[in-house]
């Protein structure tokens, strides 16, 4: 029991170190949508994941051939994504990333990607975690109430 | 002195003796010669001074020169007769020398002038050519514009009424005096559509009932064109009246007239016409004379016959705009009616329970198309402590309320609209303006505060008082707004004393805008009556969680994890959520069970499209369910887009839970929601 409390008390206190926004979404999981949260989260992972890999590759060509639009509305997408669930730095870095491609900055953007790729993966590490934490409390209940 | 001797006078001797005959008929006819040549230029001089268009004068008078010499040398001539002096000889010799020059003179001028002369008789000629051709021309205008004439007044004449059959007696009354016609008679489908029975005649008062079978050769061939076409006098459609076969009979024609087969217009409701049907107007020439028909008078035929064809789309909007001009002028009327009831004081007021939100809903709905033409923004805020349903005149309050967010409309050039609606409570309640009245709500009534607050041409202060009263308009009201009978705000006074409420306008002046606020007594319902909204929240305004009771919605949008965050945002509410992750997915699983539409707007164009799609798929505007847009774009173009192509509403994102509980608990009560942005 003591166990379990403490556990959950360490899993809030986690949560709640998380960015507001999550727990936003942490609301929308109730008993007709249990595993909202990490469905939703997961989806995010797979379409960020497949958008960076994208990114990587526009920017990869040579520099008078980058399709900056096509730069651009990929990098809009990961914003919209990142912003639903309430991941506010990568959002930030989303939009400073579309400046410098209306600019037209290869540098820019290089760096941006840069950065994105470090958000994203603190991102996915904290949720991770998260994750791992609430399967544990989840034993942890349930083997006791056996 | 010539008899005297030859050798001292120098005198010169003719050749022949003076008396012989000859001599003396020559000595006759040169005198006669000389009177001829001297009386011929006087002639001439005197016709000349007669007319005035004869432009070879100095001709002339070189020819009279010629002609006066050589009656001059005839003249001299009778001397030389007889013995004559030398001088006579000299002064004979110098006339013939003369007389040769100027002969030789005009002998060479008239190679010149002659064929002058020959070519003006030929201009002559070709002008009168060219005039008669001109007469002709002016003869065809002149008959093109007497048809044409003839046609205005026969289709006035027959448009001045609306009944059928005038209409058609006239059209063969009017055609049978144009063209002067022998005979004329309209030939009607019978109701078993097989035969056409003779309906009209223009001579014969009561037509025989004849029928033809409509399946003639002849008949297809006039109705398969709409133009008139000439049939033989003998065929039966034609066989008019009885006449001996003494007579030729005149040139028969034919049209069609197509028939109007629609019994009665609805607006939106126009049914199709598939299977037209025709009528036969047969026309006939005076026999016994030589009259053929002209181009023109066939040309009369056909407009004449062609009045009643089916409505075009542009017909068919002219009536629609008929029909709602003249629902309009019965309102209006209706309006000035209940005016001169309020006068006496014989109007009262309804009392029914009605829902607050619905009257204000109704009137944006009304304003809106307006509005958003002059791009002019509207706001509505109703207060949360706002009743839903109230107990009054809703047809009264509804007039008021339009009446004073129309005029804001009308007299704003720009800008925006606010209505704002709030319960009215004593302690707040610090107007000036009208100390004497002062707001007590009771448990059975409330005070109804409404606020339409413009940023248009404003009112110069000292009007005001003048705006209340019945058709008074200032100066700068008419000029810069468009006509109004001026009555509108007099009702509007009227109606609010009635409900036992006070109206004001304040403005800063001309061009700051105008303020129009009035309060009005509502009384409380006993009970709340049934919602009729199905999806009415419990506790407005609480943070219980409000269950939307499977409130069906759709969610458009092509990003996965946003589709899933709306998607589960709303079935925590407890909606019954879809989702489409394109416009076509959209467009083919909307249905009118859908009440709300959620559309992510961030990509581009594809937004508004869907909304324009979705409006043309859902004709009636009940049935459609209300579009939303979401957006993460804060500007004010997007939010212009959404309106202008008809959205319901717009929320940025990101959404909270709190935020979508609002949005759709404002979204079915007033079916509007703009957020600000």
């Amino acid at each position: 029991m003591d166990v379990v409390t403490q556990m959950q008390r360490q899993l809030i206190q986690y949560t709640s170190s998380l960015f507001q926004e999550f727990n936003q979404l942490q609301q929308l999981q109730d008993e007709s949508n249990p595993e909202f949260v990490v469905e939703v989260v997961t989806l995010f992972f797979e379409d960020a994941e497949r958008l960076l890999n994208e990114l990587s590759k526009s920017l990869q060509v040579e520099q008078e051939s980058i399709d900056f639009r096509k730069v651009d509305a990929q990098v809009h997408q990961l914003k919209g994504s990142s912003s639903s669930i309430g991941a506010q730095r990568v959002q930030r870095v989303c939009i400073a990333f579309r400046n410098f491609c209306e600019q037209q900055n290869v540098e820019g953007c290089l760096k941006s990607l840069q950065e994105i790729k470090q958000e994203y993966s603190l991102v996915k590490t904290k949720l991770e975690t998260l994750f791992k934490m609430e399967k544990q409390l989840f034993a942890a209940r349930g083997s006791i109430s056996r | 002195m010539w008899f005297k001797a030859t050798e001292s006078c120098n005198c010169i001797e003719p050749q022949w003796p003076a008396d012989e005959l000859l001599v003396k008929y020559q000595y006759i006819s040169d005198f006669f010669i000389a009177l001829a040549y001297f009386s011929i230029p006087l002639e001439l001089i005197y016709f000349v001074k007669k007319s005035a268009v004869f432009p070879y004068r100095w001709v002339l008078v070189q020819f009279g020169a010629f002609i006066v010499l050589c009656g001059a040398t005839h003249l001299i001539n009778l001397w030389t007769f007889t013995v004559h002096t030398r001088t006579v000889a000299m002064v004979m010799t110098a006339a013939k020398v003369l007389t040769a020059v100027v002969s030789c003179a005009t002998a060479l001028m008239l190679v010149h002038i002659i064929p002058d002369l020959l070519s003006v008789k030929t201009r002559e000629l070709f002008l009168k050519n060219k005039a008669a051709e001109l007469d002709r021309e002016m003869g065809l205008i002149r008959t093109q514009e007497e048809t044409g004439r003839h046609v205005r007044m026969l289709t006035h004449e027959i448009r001045s009424t609306l009944d059928r059959h005038t209409i058609l007696k006239t059209t063969l009354i009017e055609l049978g005096r144009t063209l002067a016609l022998e005979e004329c008679a309209l030939w009607m489908p019978t109701r078993t559509g097989l035969e056409l029975q003779l309906a009209y005649t223009l001579r014969q008062q009561n037509p025989v009932g004849y029928t033809v079978p409509i399946h003639l050769p002849v008949i297809n061939q006039v109705f398969s064109s709409n133009r008139a076409v000439k049939i033989s006098p003998n065929c039966p459609v034609a066989r008019l009246r009885p006449h001996t076969g003494k007579y030729l009979p005149g040139e028969v024609v034919a049209v069609r007239v197509p028939l109007l087969n629609l019994s009665n217009f609805q607006i939106y409701d126009w049914p199709e016409v598939s299977t037209r049907s025709y009528a036969l107007m047969v026309l006939m020439l005076p026999s016994d004379s030589a009259r053929q028909w002209h181009v023109h008078e066939l040309e009369l035929v056909e407009v004449v016959a062609d009045q009643e064809t089916e409505l075009t789309a542009e017909q068919r909007l002219m009536v629609e705009t008929i029909l709602k001009s003249s629902n309009l002028l019965a309102t209006l009327i209706n309006d000035v009616l209940d005016l001169s009831r309020l006068e006496d004081g014989s109007l009262q007021l309804e009392t029914t329970t009605f829902s607050l939100h619905s009257v204000f809903r109704e009137v944006l709905n009304l304003i809106k198309p307006v509005a958003s033409v002059k791009r002019l923004s509207l706001t509505l805020h109703l207060a949360s402590d706002l009743p839903a349903y109230a107990v009054g005149d809703e047809k009264r309050l509804m007039q008021t309320i339009l009446n004073v967010v129309g005029n804001a409309v009308k007299f704003s050039k720009e800008g925006s609209i606010s209505i704002t609606a709030i319960v009215a409570k004593p302690e707040s309640f610090k107007d000036a303006r009208i100390p004497e009245f002062l707001p007590v709500p009771s448990d059975s009534h409330f005070y109804l505060r409404v606020q339409v607050k413009d940023s248009g041409s404003g009112i110069n202060p000292q009007d005001i008082p003048k705006l209340f009263t019945k058709f008074a308009q200032s100066q700068a009201v008419q000029t810069k707004g468009p006509a109004g009978s001026g009555l509108g705000l007099a009702i509007c006074r009227r109606f609010v004393n009635l409900m036992e409420g006070h109206i004001w306008i304040e403005s800063e002046g001309i061009g700051k805008g105008c303020t129009v606020t009035f309060i009005v007594k509502l009384g409380i319902p006993d009970r709340p009556n049934e919602s009729k909204l199905a999806f009415a929240p419990k506790v407005p305004g609480n943070h219980v969680s409000t269950n939307f009771g499977g409130l069906k919605v759709l969610v458009m949008d092509d990003n996965g994890v946003n589709r899933s965050v709306t998607k589960g945002l709303l079935l925590h509410l407890g909606c019954d959520v879809t989702t489409a992750g394109s416009s076509e997915e959209c467009l083919r699983i909307i249905s009118p069970e859908h009440r709300v539409v959620f559309m992510d707007v961030c990509t581009g164009l594809d937004g508004y499209e869907l909304a324009i799609r979705i409006q043309e798929k859902f004709k009636k505007r009940q049935d459609r369910p209300l579009i939303v847009a979401l957006t993460g774009n804060t500007n004010k173009v997007t939010k212009e887009n959404c309106m202008r192509v008809g959205m319901d509403g717009l929320i940025l994102k990101p959404v909270s839970v709190d935020k979508m509980r609002g949005v759709l608990s404002e979204l079915l009560e007033h079916r509007v929601l703009f957020e600000a942005i």
